[in-house]
């Protein structure tokens, strides 16, 4: 593990009990190209999520849930404040991390599922699923039998896997996505509207997924529009509240 | 020459057991090329100024920036094929030595080309010899680095061929039959067939089709991924970029203007002009 980014520095305080902890998480946007224009987005931000925990965002489209969760990936870079993360047997604040530590955050710790499929072209289903688990080390055709399983369970037909999912339906890439996601039994897990596109059965299989990886001990943090899926699977919900809107 | 490489300063601890290639996240405390301040004018126009860049094993690392940034420059000065003005680059061979690129002879540099380097080039004419068969072309690298038995050479390039999706019926066939598409996969597994540890690739997409292109970058990153190469590649393709690199750095006037975590500098850029980069992609 690179050091740049180890927290935290002595003093301060630390993660506690949390697999997750932010800490005044600031993040706004300036747009160079429309008159530097500045857009706050989130402003001190504190979060934490323990072990076993699913969290859901709340608060209005355009609060900066998405941001949040982009922030907490280290896709967006944050502006203000820590973002604090149990990985292995010490605490990383990706925040501060460098390139290399983040992607070794990301093959170790942390997962995320985005609302759309980024498709690679040619690659089939099944290694897109896999090569998490191929990145940690595991054999190609172990990874494979596990995506299969995963795949199947999320009721992708084995015939489809194969293929690249580049023609498939928004339900089946979402499927595909999710099967990426949860394979690898992440600590902390991101979920951005799991339940989008799919029918009443497969979301019956996303909140198994879920309600497993809890007792498993992950961390869950969800954006979930389906109130009946959050219901379900949500021990609290943390409010996002837009820094706009504040103003 | 020798030199310390600078270490990184927080060094990693070794590599969890089982670390896949090409998954190496990791992979090791030091850098494998490391460069310090490079600065290189073309008369009063500065192609390079105070550039800095390391590539630890197993990372793609892309450079990108429009024509005249700087990035094709960059790529030679870090090879070899041009002297900076100022500023070091830095090499640490397989046993853990570092060498400065510039001060090391021809002769050194033109080893260290044939072995631990490939250098894929825009237009595969200049990375082939267009009057030498496929198979000649594969396995004239893999002599120049010591193989002598004919059919384990020809073995190796019909199977090098075929990795690279070519018929290796066309063993024996010129280049000059082949396609751009093709001729750019065998200047890639005439590069590949020795294994290099460091691989440069400028612009490896350029002159192709964009349905041949496709196909190539996929092949690429197959091949990455699966021998645990690390790559500077140089484009302009921001596509390409994010379908192959770990990270990536962003020229503009022979500066670094932005650097970072591939799908960061993409999806949150901070420069003027990175906005200005990822803004005028088009959509597909």
């Amino acid at each position: 593990m690179s050091g740049a980014g180890f927290a935290p520095p002595s003093g301060a305080p630390g993660i506690g009990p949390y697999a997750l902890r932010t800490e005044g998480l600031g993040k706004g946007f300036t747009l160079h190209l429309q008159g530097s224009t500045h857009i706050p987005v989130l402003g001190g931000v504190d979060l934490a999520v323990a072990p076993g925990e699913c969290v859901a965002l709340a608060g209005p489209s355009g609060a900066g849930k998405s941001t949040l969760m982009r922030c907490l990936y280290g896709n967006y870079g944050a502006d203000r404040g820590r973002i604090l993360l149990r990985h292995g047997d010490g605490v990383v604040d990706l925040a501060a991390a460098d390139p290399r530590l983040v992607r070794e955050v990301r093959r170790d710790t942390l997962g995320y599922v985005s609302q759309f499929l980024r498709v690679i072209p040619r690659v089939p289903t099944l290694d897109i699923v896999a090569e998490p688990l191929v990145a940690r080390g595991l054999p190609r055709e172990e990874a494979r039998a596990r995506a299969a399983a995963l795949l199947a369970r999320l009721n992708l037909p084995a015939r489809l896997h194969g293929l690249p999912p580049a023609t498939f339906s928004g339900g089946e890439q979402q499927r595909v996505n999710l099967a990426r996601g949860f394979a690898p039994h992440y600590p902390v897990l991101l979920l951005d509207e799991p339940t989008a596109s799919l029918d009443a059965g497969n979301r019956a299989v996303v909140i198994d997924l879920i309600a497993q990886a809890k007792a498993a001990r992950a961390a869950i943090i969800g954006i979930f529009h389906d109130t009946e899926v959050r219901d379900r699977v949500a021990d609290r919900l943390f409010e996002v509240t837009s820094m706009q809107a504040a103003a | 020459m020798m030199h310390d490489l600078p270490h990184h300063p927080h060094p990693d601890p070794p590599p969890p057991a089982g670390e896949g290639r090409g998954g190496g996240v990791s992979g090791g405390a030091c850098p494998l090329l490391a460069a310090h301040g490079l600065s290189l004018r073309y008369g009063a126009v500065p192609a390079l100024d105070d550039v800095s860049l390391s590539i630890w094993p197993g990372e793609v690392v892309a450079i990108v920036g429009e024509s005249g940034s700087g990035k094709t420059t960059l790529l030679r000065v870090l090879s070899g094929l041009l002297r900076p003005e100022a500023g070091e680059v830095l090499y640490r061979d397989p046993e853990g030595a570092a060498h400065s690129i510039h001060g090391m002879g021809e002769a050194a540099l033109r080893r260290l080309h044939r072995s631990d380097w490939g250098f894929v080039h825009q237009n595969p004419r200049d990375g082939l010899r267009l009057g030498v068969s496929a198979g000649g072309n594969i396995g004239e690298r893999l002599m120049a680095t010591g193989a002598r038995h004919y059919g384990c050479i020809r073995a190796a390039a019909s199977d090098w061929l075929r990795r690279v999706e070519i018929d290796p019926a066309r063993l024996d066939h010129l280049p000059r039959t082949f396609s751009g598409g093709m001729q750019q996969r065998l200047q890639i597994a005439r590069t590949l067939v020795t294994h290099p540890r460091l691989v440069f690739m400028d612009e490896p997409t350029g002159g192709l089709d964009v349905s041949v292109q496709a196909r190539l970058l996929d092949l690429i990153r197959g091949l990455v991924a699966e021998l645990g190469l690390s790559v500077l590649l140089v484009t302009h393709d921001i596509a390409a970029a994010r379908l192959l690199a770990h990270r990536m750095l962003v020229m503009r006037r022979g500066r670094v203007v932005e650097s970072g975590l591939t799908d960061r500098v993409l999806d949150d850029p901070q420069h003027e002009y990175t906005q200005l980069l990822v803004a005028s992609v088009l959509a597909a």
